[in-house]
């Protein structure tokens, strides 16, 4: 699905990911944790294409292409969603209208026909279940004026319209109170499949109680410095990350 | 500047006129002849008077315009994609400044209500009263010169309590496939006491080899509790000159909202005035203006809060592509009786080129101390993080920039009550917005 390799980047003169490792399978679910400015955001914004981070090294390949030469609404329609930290709102534009117009570009792309009004509501308001979103969010303009809880059910609504082969949630659970994250988590798991594979960026294992991953890779300094299974998360929920940076500094 | 060619122009003007005086026998109205004097007086202005600082007129001064005769070539499909969607419009088509009646669909009018050309209305007590009592010609030369060629337009007059629920739509065409042409449109709008209407107002141009001038003005009374909407929309092309004064007088409890759109033409200049002439009258003004090319598009507005308890409410947006330049200036005088005035403004732009400027001045005058009013300004590119989130979506860059331009657009249109104009507008907008870059 995913190989990253010695992928290096920097933003505004800054290097921040200093050759990162990591491959992903289909199917599979892995959290990245680390502390903050370990380059957790950076590499969800590299993997997206945002235009301020510059790829100084090492190659990404996502589903046999390289992806770095690819731009931001060609690696959506090859399968790739960014659940953003924080959301934009996006005046005058419905949720409805928005999401008609992504779905269709990504059919589009694929060779299948456009979805019809018809098929799309009907679609719509399956999905819409999925996180316990309000008919009326549809018809409000993106983002606009959501609570914080909204906007993140907002990015796992959009993600269930599009049905990406790889996700990447940049810590969707920051901010969020107990119910809202289960409702988000909820929407989460209901999309894992066999084909389908998440990155879960989070800065908390309490996220991974909910959606369970099969790896937990620890960020520091721009590198993965510790892989394993989700003990792995709770080692560092109990430890903090003092005891990582100790083990692993020697190298750094 | 050369004096001397200044000079060259107003004599043009003032010739013209005395060809179209005698031709239409306007030589015996006082009201005609005042305003040839006064525009004798003032000349055109330079970009030396502090209102046209930023719009030079002498491009359009400058051709050779023709004045219709009246004669009628238009057919109806020339006018098929300016008319609105919907079939119950009253309908007023005007070709060259004059009433085409065969275009026209004036039937079935309420009990008293007269909407009727200018020309066949010059004796109507009405028109004695308010033609010409409230746009200032003896300030603004364009005025001036509209009102010395007085001659056809639409009279819109409304009794006390007259409901009018279709939409009226005076559609101007000026059509210059012939010869480069100079309209002097002229509107009157009389909405009596706790009466209502809705007026399209759109200006087209059919040929684009010549060069074509619409001069207008519009004179608008809205009575006690009346509630008037005023929506000019222009859709002129490159070689097209527009300049425009629309005057509002409002008398106490009445509503009048209106909006500007521009979506075309070489130099537009859209001057508003609105006169809260009494107690608790509420305006809203908002406008919308497209600009590519060379084009310039100017929105001069005042609202004059004259009396207490009056609120206005303005907003003004411009999509400004290409080399294309916009002016917005909006005045607010809160008069000294004026307390508990309600007075908001705000203006926003996005640049789409390196090379497009807007310039922008809003004024607030403020003479009483018991208001709220408030404005800002704000020009800048398009937001590149809702850019970004678009595409992260599949949304192509093309088809992002322009969406998030339409929704920029739409905050205007939505403003609009007649449906049947919005429908023709927002596909007018994406066009616009699509070829843009």
């Amino acid at each position: 699905m995913l190989e990253i390799k010695n992928l290096q980047a920097k933003v505004e003169e800054k290097q921040i990911l200093n050759g990162i490792n990591l491959t992903v399978n289909p199917g599979e679910v892995h959290a990245i944790m680390g502390p903050n400015g370990s380059g957790k955001s950076t590499l969800a914004s590299v993997l997206a294409g945002r235009d301020e981070y510059e790829v100084t090294g090492g190659e990404v390949v996502f589903r046999g292409e390289n992806l770095l030469e690819m731009s931001p609404e060609d690696r959506a329609r090859k399968g790739l969603f960014l659940a953003f930290q924080y959301p934009v709102e996006i005046p005058g534009v419905t949720n409805a209208n928005f999401l008609k117009t992504a779905l269709n570009e990504i059919r589009k792309a694929n060779g299948q026909t456009p979805m019809d009004s018809k098929e799309f509501l009907q679609i719509m308001k399956e999905k819409m279940k999925l996180v316990e979103m309000d008919k009326a969010m549809t018809q409000r303009s993106v983002n606009e004026g959501f609570s914080g809880g909204e906007k993140k059910r907002n990015e796992v609504f959009q993600m269930a319209m599009l049905e990406p082969m790889l996700a990447v949630l940049d810590e969707t659970d920051s901010g969020l109170d107990i119910d809202a994250l289960r409702i988000v988590a909820n929407g989460v798991n209901a999309l894992r499949n066999k084909d389908r594979s998440f990155i879960v960026i989070t800065h908390y294992q309490r996220l991974l109680d909910y959606i369970v991953p099969d790896f937990v890779h620890v960020l520091y300094k721009g590198r993965i410095v510790k892989s394993g299974t989700k003990e792995l998360a709770m080692e560092l929920e109990a430890k903090g990350y003092d005891w990582i940076k100790e083990e692993v500094g020697i190298h750094i | 500047m050369n004096p001397a060619y200044q000079h060259t122009d107003k004599e043009k003007f003032l010739n013209s006129y005395g060809a179209f005086a005698s031709r239409h026998e306007l030589m015996d109205s006082p009201l005609n002849t005042l305003a040839i004097r006064k525009f004798e007086e003032l000349g055109f202005p330079t970009t030396k008077h502090e209102e046209w600082k930023y719009t030079n007129v002498s491009p359009i001064l400058k051709n050779r315009f023709a004045l219709s005769t009246g004669k009628s070539r238009l057919k109806r499909e020339d006018i098929l994609p300016f008319l609105l969607t919907g079939k119950d419009s009253i309908l007023l088509v005007f070709e060259n400044g004059f009433l085409n009646r065969e275009l026209s669909l004036i039937e079935n009018l309420p009990q008293g209500v007269i909407i009727d050309s200018l020309a066949s209305s010059r004796n109507h007590d009405v028109v004695k009263q308010h033609l010409g009592k409230y746009a200032p010609m003896k300030q603004e030369s364009f005025v001036a010169l509209n009102t010395a060629f007085i001659f056809d337009g639409a009279f819109i007059y409304l009794p006390v309590n007259a409901v009018v629920e279709r939409p009226i739509h005076l559609l101007y065409v000026n059509d210059s496939r012939e010869e480069a042409t100079v309209v002097y449109p002229r509107n009157l709008v009389v909405a009596e006491k706790n009466s209502s209407l809705k007026i399209a107002c759109t200006y087209h141009t059919i040929g684009n080899i010549n060069s074509a001038f619409t001069n207008s003005v519009s004179e608008i009374v809205t009575g006690a509790n009346a509630n008037v909407e005023f929506v000019k929309v222009q859709t002129e092309n490159d070689n097209t000159y527009h300049i425009s004064h629309t005057e509002v007088m409002q008398e106490r409890d009445s509503v009048f909202n209106i909006s500007t759109i521009t979506l075309g033409g070489n130099i537009v200049r859209n001057n508003l005035h609105i006169v809260l002439n009494d107690v608790n009258c509420t305006s809203h003004l908002y406008g919308l203006y497209i600009t590519d090319g060379n084009e310039l598009v100017d929105n001069h507005t005042l609202v004059d809060h004259a009396k207490p308890n009056c609120e206005s409410n303005e907003l003004y947006k411009g999509v400004l592509g290409g080399k294309s330049s916009g002016v917005f200036n909006g005045k607010v005088f809160v008069r000294q009786d004026a307390q508990k005035t309600n007075a908001y403004q705000s203006n926003k732009n996005i640049l789409l080129s390196d090379e497009a400027t807007m310039n922008t001045k809003p004024q607030l005058e403020i003479f009483a101390d018991d208001v709220k009013c408030s404005h800002g300004a704000t020009t800048g590119q398009l937001d590149s993080e809702a850019l970004f989130y678009l595409r992260s979506r599949g949304i192509g860059e093309k088809e992002a920039k322009a969406f998030l331009n339409i929704a920029f657009a739409a905050d205007v249109i939505k403003n609009i009550s007649l449906e049947p104009l919005r429908d023709r507008l927002m596909p007018l907008i994406e066009r616009k917005l699509k070829q843009g870059d």
